[in-house]
Protein backbone atom coordinates (compact mmCIF):
# COMPACT_ATOMS: atom_id res chain seq x y z
CA UNK A 1 0.00 0.00 0.00
CA UNK A 2 2.67 2.32 0.86
CA UNK A 3 3.95 2.16 -2.47
CA UNK A 4 0.78 3.50 -4.00
CA UNK A 5 0.25 6.18 -1.59
CA UNK A 6 2.12 8.24 -4.45
CA UNK A 7 0.30 6.87 -7.47
CA UNK A 8 -3.29 7.41 -5.96
CA UNK A 9 -2.67 11.25 -4.58
CA UNK A 10 -0.79 11.81 -8.15
CA UNK A 11 -4.13 10.48 -9.72
CA UNK A 12 -6.54 12.25 -7.39
CA UNK A 13 -4.87 15.62 -8.12
CA UNK A 14 -5.34 14.52 -12.02
CA UNK A 15 -8.58 14.19 -11.26
CA UNK A 16 -9.15 17.62 -9.71
CA UNK A 17 -7.64 19.10 -12.86
CA UNK A 18 -9.84 17.49 -14.77
CA UNK A 19 -13.13 18.03 -12.97
CA UNK A 20 -13.75 21.56 -14.60
CA UNK A 21 -13.81 19.53 -17.97
CA UNK A 22 -16.59 17.30 -16.84
CA UNK A 23 -18.52 20.79 -15.38
CA UNK A 24 -17.69 22.67 -18.66
CA UNK A 25 -18.97 19.36 -20.64
CA UNK A 26 -22.33 18.85 -18.52
CA UNK A 27 -23.36 22.73 -18.56
CA UNK A 28 -23.00 22.54 -22.68
CA UNK A 29 -26.13 20.29 -22.00
CA UNK A 30 -27.50 22.73 -19.48
CA UNK A 31 -31.20 24.82 -20.07
CA UNK A 32 -30.03 27.07 -17.33
CA UNK A 33 -32.99 28.45 -15.38
CA UNK A 34 -32.12 32.05 -15.78
CA UNK A 35 -28.97 34.39 -17.60
CA UNK A 36 -26.85 34.99 -14.76
CA UNK A 37 -27.91 31.30 -13.06
CA UNK A 38 -24.21 29.00 -13.77
CA UNK A 39 -26.18 25.93 -11.78
CA UNK A 40 -27.27 23.09 -14.33
CA UNK A 41 -30.88 23.19 -14.24
CA UNK A 42 -32.51 20.89 -17.55
CA UNK A 43 -30.97 18.70 -20.25
CA UNK A 44 -30.94 20.06 -23.82
CA UNK A 45 -29.29 19.10 -26.47
CA UNK A 46 -30.52 22.86 -28.12
CA UNK A 47 -26.99 24.26 -27.49
CA UNK A 48 -25.16 21.68 -29.82
CA UNK A 49 -28.12 22.09 -31.94
CA UNK A 50 -27.92 25.78 -32.29
CA UNK A 51 -24.32 26.71 -31.35
CA UNK A 52 -24.27 30.21 -33.21
CA UNK A 53 -26.95 31.24 -31.13
CA UNK A 54 -26.46 34.23 -29.11
CA UNK A 55 -25.66 36.89 -31.78
CA UNK A 56 -21.89 37.90 -31.97
CA UNK A 57 -20.41 34.39 -30.12
CA UNK A 58 -19.58 33.04 -33.30
CA UNK A 59 -18.09 36.15 -34.91
CA UNK A 60 -15.88 36.48 -32.18
CA UNK A 61 -14.30 32.58 -32.68
CA UNK A 62 -13.95 33.57 -36.09
CA UNK A 63 -11.65 36.44 -35.33
CA UNK A 64 -9.87 34.53 -32.49
CA UNK A 65 -9.04 32.01 -35.07
CA UNK A 66 -8.01 34.39 -37.40
CA UNK A 67 -5.79 36.22 -35.09
CA UNK A 68 -4.45 32.92 -34.07
CA UNK A 69 -3.26 31.94 -37.51
CA UNK A 70 -1.77 35.09 -37.97
CA UNK A 71 0.01 35.09 -34.77
CA UNK A 72 1.28 31.59 -34.60
CA UNK A 73 2.61 31.85 -38.80
CA UNK A 74 4.38 35.13 -38.02
CA UNK A 75 6.25 33.71 -34.10
CA UNK A 76 6.93 30.64 -35.81
CA UNK A 77 8.59 31.81 -38.58
CA UNK A 78 10.56 33.90 -36.61
CA UNK A 79 11.02 32.01 -33.32
CA UNK A 80 12.30 29.14 -35.31
CA UNK A 81 14.85 31.45 -36.85
CA UNK A 82 16.44 32.55 -33.91
CA UNK A 83 16.10 29.00 -32.44
CA UNK A 84 18.55 28.37 -35.30
CA UNK A 85 20.95 31.34 -34.52
CA UNK A 86 21.18 30.29 -30.72
CA UNK A 87 21.46 26.11 -31.16
CA UNK A 88 23.93 26.36 -34.09
CA UNK A 89 25.63 29.30 -33.83
CA UNK A 90 28.51 31.00 -31.06
CA UNK A 91 28.00 35.13 -31.70
CA UNK A 92 28.25 37.59 -29.08
CA UNK A 93 25.11 38.86 -27.54
CA UNK A 94 24.38 35.29 -27.05
CA UNK A 95 23.72 35.70 -23.08
CA UNK A 96 21.78 39.09 -23.74
CA UNK A 97 19.72 36.96 -26.61
CA UNK A 98 18.83 34.65 -24.18
CA UNK A 99 17.47 37.39 -21.77
CA UNK A 100 15.89 38.72 -24.52
CA UNK A 101 13.76 35.53 -24.90
CA UNK A 102 13.51 34.73 -21.23
CA UNK A 103 11.93 37.93 -19.83
CA UNK A 104 8.18 37.88 -21.52
CA UNK A 105 7.83 34.46 -19.62
CA UNK A 106 8.79 35.84 -16.75
CA UNK A 107 6.62 39.26 -16.61
CA UNK A 108 3.07 39.30 -15.54
CA UNK A 109 0.99 39.21 -18.47
CA UNK A 110 -0.92 42.65 -17.25
CA UNK A 111 2.35 44.15 -17.05
CA UNK A 112 2.90 43.35 -20.91
CA UNK A 113 -0.36 44.02 -22.00
CA UNK A 114 0.07 47.80 -20.14
CA UNK A 115 2.73 48.98 -20.67
CA UNK A 116 2.55 47.81 -25.00
CA UNK A 117 -0.79 50.12 -24.36
CA UNK A 118 1.81 52.70 -23.22
CA UNK A 119 3.26 52.55 -26.22
CA UNK A 120 0.50 52.47 -28.47
CA UNK A 121 -1.02 55.53 -27.26
CA UNK A 122 1.86 57.69 -26.93
CA UNK A 123 2.49 56.32 -30.28
CA UNK A 124 -1.21 57.74 -31.76
CA UNK A 125 -1.56 54.00 -32.72
CA UNK A 126 -5.52 52.89 -32.86
CA UNK A 127 -6.39 50.24 -31.28
CA UNK A 128 -8.00 46.91 -32.98
CA UNK A 129 -7.29 43.74 -34.79
CA UNK A 130 -3.23 43.99 -35.91
CA UNK A 131 -2.05 45.60 -32.61
CA UNK A 132 -3.28 42.53 -31.05
CA UNK A 133 -1.63 40.48 -33.31
CA UNK A 134 1.52 42.27 -32.85
CA UNK A 135 0.88 41.35 -29.22
CA UNK A 136 0.16 37.81 -29.62
CA UNK A 137 4.03 37.50 -31.92
CA UNK A 138 5.14 39.61 -28.85
CA UNK A 139 4.08 36.55 -26.16
CA UNK A 140 4.15 33.64 -28.29
CA UNK A 141 7.69 34.29 -29.67
CA UNK A 142 9.68 33.19 -26.73
CA UNK A 143 7.74 29.78 -26.30
CA UNK A 144 9.22 28.93 -29.95
CA UNK A 145 12.36 29.43 -28.86
CA UNK A 146 12.47 27.35 -26.41
CA UNK A 147 10.65 24.50 -27.77
CA UNK A 148 12.43 24.11 -31.41
CA UNK A 149 15.71 24.78 -29.52
CA UNK A 150 14.93 21.84 -27.32
CA UNK A 151 14.46 19.96 -30.66
CA UNK A 152 17.77 21.14 -32.14
CA UNK A 153 19.23 20.19 -29.01
CA UNK A 154 18.07 16.88 -28.55
CA UNK A 155 19.18 16.10 -32.72
CA UNK A 156 22.02 13.55 -33.25
CA UNK A 157 24.74 16.33 -35.13
CA UNK A 158 26.19 12.85 -36.71
CA UNK A 159 22.84 12.98 -39.49
CA UNK A 160 24.16 15.97 -40.57
CA UNK A 161 27.76 15.14 -40.81
CA UNK A 162 26.59 11.70 -42.42
CA UNK A 163 25.05 13.70 -45.21
CA UNK A 164 27.84 15.69 -45.68
CA UNK A 165 30.39 12.97 -45.61
CA UNK A 166 27.74 11.38 -48.86
CA UNK A 167 28.49 14.50 -51.02
CA UNK A 168 25.02 16.37 -50.34
CA UNK A 169 25.57 20.29 -50.00
CA UNK A 170 24.48 22.60 -47.34
CA UNK A 171 21.47 23.47 -48.32
CA UNK A 172 20.59 19.83 -49.30
CA UNK A 173 21.43 18.64 -46.05
CA UNK A 174 19.30 21.60 -44.75
CA UNK A 175 16.61 20.83 -46.97
CA UNK A 176 16.20 16.83 -46.46
CA UNK A 177 17.78 16.31 -43.19
CA UNK A 178 17.72 19.10 -40.74
CA UNK A 179 14.65 20.46 -41.48
CA UNK A 180 12.52 16.99 -41.49
CA UNK A 181 14.12 16.41 -38.05
CA UNK A 182 13.06 19.28 -36.31
CA UNK A 183 9.86 19.60 -38.03
CA UNK A 184 7.97 17.90 -34.80
CA UNK A 185 9.15 20.54 -32.72
CA UNK A 186 8.09 23.16 -35.07
CA UNK A 187 4.50 22.01 -35.41
CA UNK A 188 4.44 21.61 -31.55
CA UNK A 189 6.07 25.33 -31.41
CA UNK A 190 3.17 26.39 -34.02
CA UNK A 191 0.24 24.36 -31.77
CA UNK A 192 1.36 25.92 -28.57
CA UNK A 193 1.09 29.26 -30.16
CA UNK A 194 -1.96 28.60 -31.48
CA UNK A 195 -3.79 27.66 -28.47
CA UNK A 196 -1.64 30.75 -26.47
CA UNK A 197 -2.90 33.11 -29.13
CA UNK A 198 -6.43 31.84 -29.29
CA UNK A 199 -6.85 31.50 -24.95
CA UNK A 200 -5.34 35.37 -24.17
CA UNK A 201 -7.20 37.58 -22.69
CA UNK A 202 -5.38 39.76 -20.52
CA UNK A 203 -3.05 40.70 -23.09
CA UNK A 204 -5.56 40.95 -25.74
CA UNK A 205 -7.93 43.46 -23.28
CA UNK A 206 -5.36 45.96 -23.02
CA UNK A 207 -4.50 46.06 -26.72
CA UNK A 208 -8.20 45.19 -28.48
CA UNK A 209 -9.58 48.77 -28.69
CA UNK A 210 -13.65 47.17 -30.03
CA UNK A 211 -12.14 44.51 -31.27
CA UNK A 212 -13.88 41.07 -30.08
CA UNK A 213 -11.93 38.07 -29.46
CA UNK A 214 -13.39 34.97 -28.39
CA UNK A 215 -11.69 35.31 -24.36
CA UNK A 216 -12.92 38.92 -24.88
CA UNK A 217 -16.79 37.65 -25.29
CA UNK A 218 -16.68 35.27 -23.24
CA UNK A 219 -15.65 37.74 -20.34
CA UNK A 220 -18.24 40.53 -21.63
CA UNK A 221 -20.84 37.43 -21.07
CA UNK A 222 -19.62 36.60 -17.76
CA UNK A 223 -20.87 40.22 -16.56
CA UNK A 224 -24.26 40.29 -18.42
CA UNK A 225 -25.00 36.46 -18.02
CA UNK A 226 -23.09 33.66 -19.72
CA UNK A 227 -25.39 31.77 -22.86
CA UNK A 228 -24.61 28.04 -22.50
CA UNK A 229 -23.08 27.79 -26.13
CA UNK A 230 -19.95 28.94 -24.67
CA UNK A 231 -19.88 25.65 -22.88
CA UNK A 232 -20.49 24.35 -26.09
CA UNK A 233 -17.56 25.61 -27.66
CA UNK A 234 -15.58 24.87 -24.61
CA UNK A 235 -16.04 21.53 -25.41
CA UNK A 236 -15.54 20.81 -28.61
CA UNK A 237 -12.22 23.56 -27.88
CA UNK A 238 -11.34 20.24 -25.84
CA UNK A 239 -12.25 17.71 -27.94
CA UNK A 240 -10.56 18.93 -30.52
CA UNK A 241 -7.32 19.12 -28.83
CA UNK A 242 -7.43 15.44 -27.36
CA UNK A 243 -7.74 14.54 -31.17
CA UNK A 244 -5.00 16.33 -32.46
CA UNK A 245 -2.83 14.92 -29.44
CA UNK A 246 -4.35 11.31 -30.87
CA UNK A 247 -3.38 11.60 -34.18
CA UNK A 248 -0.29 12.99 -33.42
CA UNK A 249 1.05 10.37 -31.49
CA UNK A 250 -0.73 7.32 -33.81
CA UNK A 251 2.02 9.39 -36.61
CA UNK A 252 4.64 8.97 -34.00
CA UNK A 253 4.19 5.55 -33.37
CA UNK A 254 3.84 4.30 -36.98
CA UNK A 255 6.66 6.43 -37.87
CA UNK A 256 8.77 4.45 -35.08
CA UNK A 257 7.12 1.02 -36.22
CA UNK B 1 4.23 20.47 -26.19
CA UNK B 2 4.12 22.66 -23.78
CA UNK B 3 6.28 19.76 -21.66
CA UNK B 4 9.56 20.51 -24.18
CA UNK B 5 9.47 23.89 -23.47
CA UNK B 6 9.03 24.01 -20.30
CA UNK B 7 11.72 20.88 -19.78
CA UNK B 8 14.08 22.87 -21.52
CA UNK B 9 13.53 25.85 -19.89
CA UNK B 10 14.56 23.96 -16.57
CA UNK B 11 17.86 22.09 -17.94
CA UNK B 12 20.97 23.35 -16.34
CA UNK B 13 23.20 25.07 -18.87
CA UNK B 14 22.92 24.30 -22.36
CA UNK B 15 25.92 23.14 -23.69
CA UNK B 16 27.89 25.66 -26.50
CA UNK B 17 27.58 24.58 -30.12
CA UNK B 18 30.45 24.08 -31.92
CA UNK B 19 32.26 27.61 -33.52
CA UNK B 20 31.23 27.69 -37.22
CA UNK B 21 33.69 29.28 -39.18
CA UNK B 22 32.82 32.15 -41.83
CA UNK B 23 29.76 33.84 -42.22
CA UNK B 24 29.93 35.76 -38.80
CA UNK B 25 26.64 37.87 -40.12
CA UNK B 26 24.68 34.72 -40.08
CA UNK B 27 23.40 34.81 -36.98
CA UNK B 28 22.69 38.12 -36.31
CA UNK B 29 20.59 37.83 -39.75
CA UNK B 30 18.69 34.83 -37.98
CA UNK B 31 18.01 36.61 -34.96
CA UNK B 32 17.48 40.19 -36.41
CA UNK B 33 13.39 39.71 -37.35
CA UNK B 34 12.63 37.70 -33.51
CA UNK B 35 14.77 40.17 -31.47
CA UNK B 36 13.68 43.42 -33.42
CA UNK B 37 10.05 42.45 -32.38
CA UNK B 38 10.91 41.66 -29.05
CA UNK B 39 12.81 45.09 -28.39
CA UNK B 40 10.24 46.82 -30.04
CA UNK B 41 7.14 45.42 -28.61
CA UNK B 42 8.40 43.98 -24.92
CA UNK B 43 11.41 45.98 -23.87
CA UNK B 44 10.42 49.56 -25.77
CA UNK B 45 7.15 49.31 -24.14
CA UNK B 46 8.34 48.23 -20.92
CA UNK B 47 10.17 52.33 -21.38
CA UNK B 48 7.32 53.78 -22.59
CA UNK B 49 5.66 52.20 -19.18
CA UNK B 50 8.53 53.93 -16.86
CA UNK B 51 7.97 57.46 -18.85
CA UNK B 52 4.20 57.35 -18.38
CA UNK B 53 4.51 56.85 -15.01
CA UNK B 54 6.33 60.03 -14.69
CA UNK B 55 3.35 61.98 -16.55
CA UNK B 56 1.87 65.04 -14.71
CA UNK B 57 -1.16 63.42 -13.10
CA UNK B 58 -3.02 66.42 -13.37
CA UNK B 59 -3.23 65.48 -17.40
CA UNK B 60 -6.04 63.17 -18.97
CA UNK B 61 -6.26 61.14 -22.10
CA UNK B 62 -7.90 63.86 -24.12
CA UNK B 63 -6.03 67.27 -23.25
CA UNK B 64 -2.84 64.95 -23.42
CA UNK B 65 -0.08 64.15 -20.94
CA UNK B 66 2.87 66.57 -19.98
CA UNK B 67 6.46 64.78 -18.78
CA UNK B 68 7.07 66.15 -15.40
CA UNK B 69 9.03 63.79 -14.10
CA UNK B 70 6.69 63.20 -11.37
CA UNK B 71 8.05 60.60 -8.62
CA UNK B 72 5.21 60.98 -6.50
CA UNK B 73 3.13 59.20 -8.43
CA UNK B 74 5.00 55.96 -7.08
CA UNK B 75 4.38 56.58 -3.73
CA UNK B 76 0.44 57.91 -3.74
CA UNK B 77 0.19 55.13 -6.18
CA UNK B 78 1.85 52.75 -3.22
CA UNK B 79 0.24 54.79 -0.72
CA UNK B 80 -3.41 53.94 -2.32
CA UNK B 81 -3.01 50.54 -3.20
CA UNK B 82 -0.65 48.67 -0.73
CA UNK B 83 -3.13 46.39 0.41
CA UNK B 84 -3.71 45.08 -2.93
CA UNK B 85 -0.45 44.80 -3.78
CA UNK B 86 0.36 42.40 0.19
CA UNK B 87 -2.93 40.44 -1.01
CA UNK B 88 -1.93 39.96 -4.81
CA UNK B 89 1.52 38.73 -3.15
CA UNK B 90 -0.26 36.44 -0.03
CA UNK B 91 -2.71 34.93 -2.47
CA UNK B 92 -0.12 34.09 -4.98
CA UNK B 93 2.40 33.02 -2.34
CA UNK B 94 -0.14 30.22 -0.95
CA UNK B 95 -1.57 29.27 -3.99
CA UNK B 96 2.01 28.14 -5.32
CA UNK B 97 2.59 26.81 -1.67
CA UNK B 98 -0.28 24.32 -2.52
CA UNK B 99 0.65 24.08 -5.84
CA UNK B 100 3.75 22.36 -4.52
CA UNK B 101 2.20 20.12 -2.33
CA UNK B 102 -0.63 18.97 -5.07
CA UNK B 103 1.85 18.87 -7.76
CA UNK B 104 4.68 17.45 -6.02
CA UNK B 105 3.40 13.46 -6.15
CA UNK B 106 1.71 14.06 -9.28
CA UNK B 107 4.82 14.62 -10.99
CA UNK B 108 6.31 12.05 -8.81
CA UNK B 109 3.56 9.09 -9.93
CA UNK B 110 4.03 10.55 -13.58
CA UNK B 111 8.09 10.03 -13.45
CA UNK B 112 8.34 7.21 -11.36
CA UNK B 113 4.99 4.91 -11.05
CA UNK B 114 3.34 5.49 -14.28
CA UNK B 115 5.05 2.47 -15.91
CA UNK B 116 3.86 3.09 -19.96
CA UNK B 117 0.78 5.77 -18.89
CA UNK B 118 3.46 8.11 -18.68
CA UNK B 119 2.68 9.89 -21.94
CA UNK B 120 -0.84 9.61 -21.23
CA UNK B 121 -0.78 11.42 -17.94
CA UNK B 122 1.84 13.77 -19.05
CA UNK B 123 -1.26 14.96 -21.72
CA UNK B 124 -3.97 14.72 -18.45
CA UNK B 125 -1.70 17.40 -16.98
CA UNK B 126 -1.64 19.61 -19.90
CA UNK B 127 -5.30 18.85 -20.59
CA UNK B 128 -7.38 21.34 -19.15
CA UNK B 129 -5.50 24.10 -21.27
CA UNK B 130 -7.17 22.31 -24.07
CA UNK B 131 -10.30 24.43 -23.16
CA UNK B 132 -10.28 28.31 -22.49
CA UNK B 133 -8.73 29.57 -18.94
CA UNK B 134 -12.06 31.85 -18.58
CA UNK B 135 -14.41 28.72 -19.16
CA UNK B 136 -12.83 26.78 -16.63
CA UNK B 137 -12.75 29.63 -14.08
CA UNK B 138 -16.34 30.04 -14.99
CA UNK B 139 -17.11 26.06 -14.44
CA UNK B 140 -15.40 26.87 -11.06
CA UNK B 141 -18.34 29.30 -10.24
CA UNK B 142 -20.66 26.30 -10.96
CA UNK B 143 -18.81 23.65 -8.52
CA UNK B 144 -18.13 26.23 -5.87
CA UNK B 145 -22.24 27.68 -6.32
CA UNK B 146 -24.28 28.59 -3.10
CA UNK B 147 -26.69 25.76 -4.18
CA UNK B 148 -23.74 23.09 -5.49
CA UNK B 149 -23.49 19.64 -3.74
CA UNK B 150 -20.05 20.86 -2.43
CA UNK B 151 -20.81 23.63 -0.54
CA UNK B 152 -24.02 21.34 1.05
CA UNK B 153 -21.83 18.82 1.92
CA UNK B 154 -19.33 21.57 3.90
CA UNK B 155 -22.45 23.46 4.85
CA UNK B 156 -23.17 19.83 6.91
CA UNK B 157 -20.04 18.91 7.88
CA UNK B 158 -19.76 22.70 9.33
CA UNK B 159 -16.64 23.39 7.69
CA UNK B 160 -17.86 26.61 6.22
CA UNK B 161 -18.02 30.28 7.82
CA UNK B 162 -20.52 32.17 9.25
CA UNK B 163 -22.21 32.87 5.69
CA UNK B 164 -21.72 29.39 4.55
CA UNK B 165 -20.39 30.42 1.46
CA UNK B 166 -17.68 29.42 -0.91
CA UNK B 167 -17.91 31.57 -3.56
CA UNK B 168 -16.98 35.09 -3.24
CA UNK B 169 -14.63 34.34 -0.58
CA UNK B 170 -10.37 34.27 -0.68
CA UNK B 171 -10.88 30.79 -0.57
CA UNK B 172 -12.46 30.68 -4.09
CA UNK B 173 -10.27 33.21 -5.30
CA UNK B 174 -6.80 31.07 -3.99
CA UNK B 175 -8.64 27.97 -5.07
CA UNK B 176 -9.01 29.21 -8.52
CA UNK B 177 -5.64 30.93 -8.61
CA UNK B 178 -4.42 27.09 -7.50
CA UNK B 179 -6.49 25.18 -10.27
CA UNK B 180 -5.60 27.54 -13.02
CA UNK B 181 -1.48 27.49 -12.21
CA UNK B 182 -0.79 24.06 -11.38
CA UNK B 183 0.31 22.61 -14.77
CA UNK B 184 3.12 25.46 -14.73
CA UNK B 185 4.24 23.37 -11.21
CA UNK B 186 3.89 19.87 -12.56
CA UNK B 187 5.88 20.20 -15.58
CA UNK B 188 9.31 21.44 -14.17
CA UNK B 189 8.84 19.38 -11.35
CA UNK B 190 8.44 16.17 -13.81
CA UNK B 191 11.39 17.32 -15.87
CA UNK B 192 13.91 17.30 -13.02
CA UNK B 193 12.44 14.53 -11.26
CA UNK B 194 11.98 12.01 -14.51
CA UNK B 195 16.24 12.37 -14.90
CA UNK B 196 16.56 11.45 -10.72
CA UNK B 197 17.95 8.24 -11.07
CA UNK B 198 16.65 5.75 -8.79
CA UNK B 199 19.40 3.45 -7.72
CA UNK B 200 20.05 6.58 -5.62
CA UNK B 201 17.34 6.17 -4.44
CA UNK B 202 18.14 2.57 -3.56
CA UNK B 203 21.74 3.21 -2.40
CA UNK B 204 19.84 5.53 0.69
CA UNK B 205 17.80 2.15 1.26
CA UNK B 206 20.96 0.40 1.58
CA UNK B 207 22.27 2.64 3.84
CA UNK B 208 19.37 2.33 6.34
CA UNK B 209 17.58 5.48 5.20
CA UNK B 210 13.94 5.28 6.05
CA UNK B 211 11.67 6.72 2.88
CA UNK B 212 11.25 9.74 5.00
CA UNK B 213 14.78 10.96 5.15
CA UNK B 214 15.82 9.58 1.35
CA UNK B 215 13.45 11.72 0.45
CA UNK B 216 14.78 15.21 2.32
CA UNK B 217 18.42 14.21 1.94
CA UNK B 218 18.10 12.73 -1.77
CA UNK B 219 15.05 13.04 -3.46
CA UNK B 220 13.90 17.04 -2.61
CA UNK B 221 17.73 18.42 -3.19
CA UNK B 222 17.75 16.75 -6.55
CA UNK B 223 14.48 17.79 -7.33
CA UNK B 224 15.67 21.49 -6.53
CA UNK B 225 15.83 22.82 -9.90
CA UNK B 226 12.58 21.31 -10.87
CA UNK B 227 11.15 23.11 -7.88
CA UNK B 228 12.26 26.46 -8.09
CA UNK B 229 11.75 26.81 -11.90
CA UNK B 230 7.46 25.53 -10.95
CA UNK B 231 7.30 28.19 -7.79
CA UNK B 232 8.26 30.99 -10.13
CA UNK B 233 6.71 29.86 -13.20
CA UNK B 234 3.18 29.63 -10.98
CA UNK B 235 3.93 32.65 -9.04
CA UNK B 236 4.85 34.97 -11.26
CA UNK B 237 1.50 34.89 -12.94
CA UNK B 238 -0.32 34.11 -10.32
CA UNK B 239 0.69 37.49 -8.49
CA UNK B 240 -0.57 39.29 -12.07
CA UNK B 241 -3.63 37.45 -12.45
CA UNK B 242 -7.16 39.23 -11.57
CA UNK B 243 -9.71 36.74 -13.41
CA UNK B 244 -9.66 34.77 -10.48
CA UNK B 245 -10.46 37.21 -8.45
CA UNK B 246 -13.00 39.21 -10.93
CA UNK B 247 -15.17 35.97 -11.55
CA UNK B 248 -14.77 34.17 -8.24
CA UNK B 249 -14.16 37.02 -5.69
CA UNK B 250 -15.65 40.08 -5.19
CA UNK B 251 -14.00 43.60 -4.88
CA UNK B 252 -12.57 42.43 -1.48
CA UNK B 253 -10.67 40.07 -2.91
CA UNK B 254 -9.44 42.24 -5.81
CA UNK B 255 -5.77 41.92 -6.63
CA UNK B 256 -3.36 44.58 -7.88
CA UNK B 257 -4.22 43.62 -11.52
CA UNK B 258 -7.84 44.39 -11.31
CA UNK B 259 -6.60 47.77 -9.81
CA UNK B 260 -3.95 48.16 -13.01
CA UNK B 261 -7.25 46.84 -15.33
CA UNK B 262 -9.64 49.16 -13.99
CA UNK B 263 -6.94 52.51 -13.81
CA UNK B 264 -5.80 51.83 -17.63
CA UNK B 265 -9.25 50.76 -18.73
CA UNK B 266 -11.73 52.17 -17.12
CA UNK B 267 -10.62 55.17 -14.82
CA UNK B 268 -8.10 56.21 -17.98
CA UNK B 269 -5.58 57.52 -15.07
CA UNK B 270 -2.44 56.44 -16.85
CA UNK B 271 0.41 57.86 -14.93
CA UNK B 272 -0.56 55.92 -11.73
CA UNK B 273 -1.57 52.68 -13.84
CA UNK B 274 1.66 53.19 -15.00
CA UNK B 275 3.08 53.79 -11.75
CA UNK B 276 1.10 50.55 -10.52
CA UNK B 277 2.56 48.20 -13.50
CA UNK B 278 6.14 48.95 -12.94
CA UNK B 279 6.09 48.53 -8.76
CA UNK B 280 4.43 45.28 -9.82
CA UNK B 281 7.13 44.16 -12.65
CA UNK B 282 9.99 45.65 -9.57
CA UNK B 283 8.56 43.30 -6.92
CA UNK B 284 8.38 40.61 -9.11
CA UNK B 285 11.89 40.87 -10.50
CA UNK B 286 12.71 41.35 -6.77
CA UNK B 287 11.27 38.54 -5.39
CA UNK B 288 12.73 36.10 -8.12
CA UNK B 289 16.05 36.91 -8.00
CA UNK B 290 16.16 36.97 -3.86
CA UNK B 291 14.68 33.50 -4.14
CA UNK B 292 16.75 32.36 -7.23
CA UNK B 293 20.05 33.69 -5.18
CA UNK B 294 18.30 32.22 -1.61
CA UNK B 295 17.93 28.93 -3.15
CA UNK B 296 20.93 28.75 -5.15
CA UNK B 297 19.74 27.44 -8.21
CA UNK B 298 20.71 30.75 -10.39
CA UNK B 299 21.68 28.43 -13.47
CA UNK B 300 18.06 28.35 -14.38
CA UNK B 301 17.75 31.64 -15.71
Amino acid sequence: MRRHWVLVTGLLVLLYLFLPIFVVAALSFNEPSSRLSYDFHRFTLDNWANPCGPGDMCDAVGRSIEIALLATLIATVLGTLMAFALARHRFRGRDATNLLIFMPMATPEVVMGSSLLALFVAGGVSLGFWTVVVAHVMFCVSFVVVTVKARLAGLDPRLEEAAMDLYAGEWQTFYRITLPLVAPGIVAAALLSFSLSFDDFIITNFNSGTTVTFPMYVWGAAQRGIPPQVNVIGTAMFLIAVLIVVAGEIINRRRAA
Amino acid sequence: MSVAAIGAGTGSKQNEPPQKTGRAWLPYLLLLPAGLWLLLFFALPLVQLGATSLYDPTGSLSTGYAMTWSFGNYPEALDAYKWHFLRSLGYAAVATAICLLLGYPLAYAIAHRAGRWKNVLLVGVIAPFFTSFLIRTLAWKTILSDNGPLVEALRTLHLLGADGRLLATPTAVIMGLVYNFLPFMVLPLYASLERLDQRLLEAAGDLYAGPVSTFWKVTLPLSMPGVVAGTLLTFIPATGDYINAELLGTPREYMIGNVIDSAFLVRLDYPQAAALSFLLMAVVLLVVFVYVRRSGTEEIL
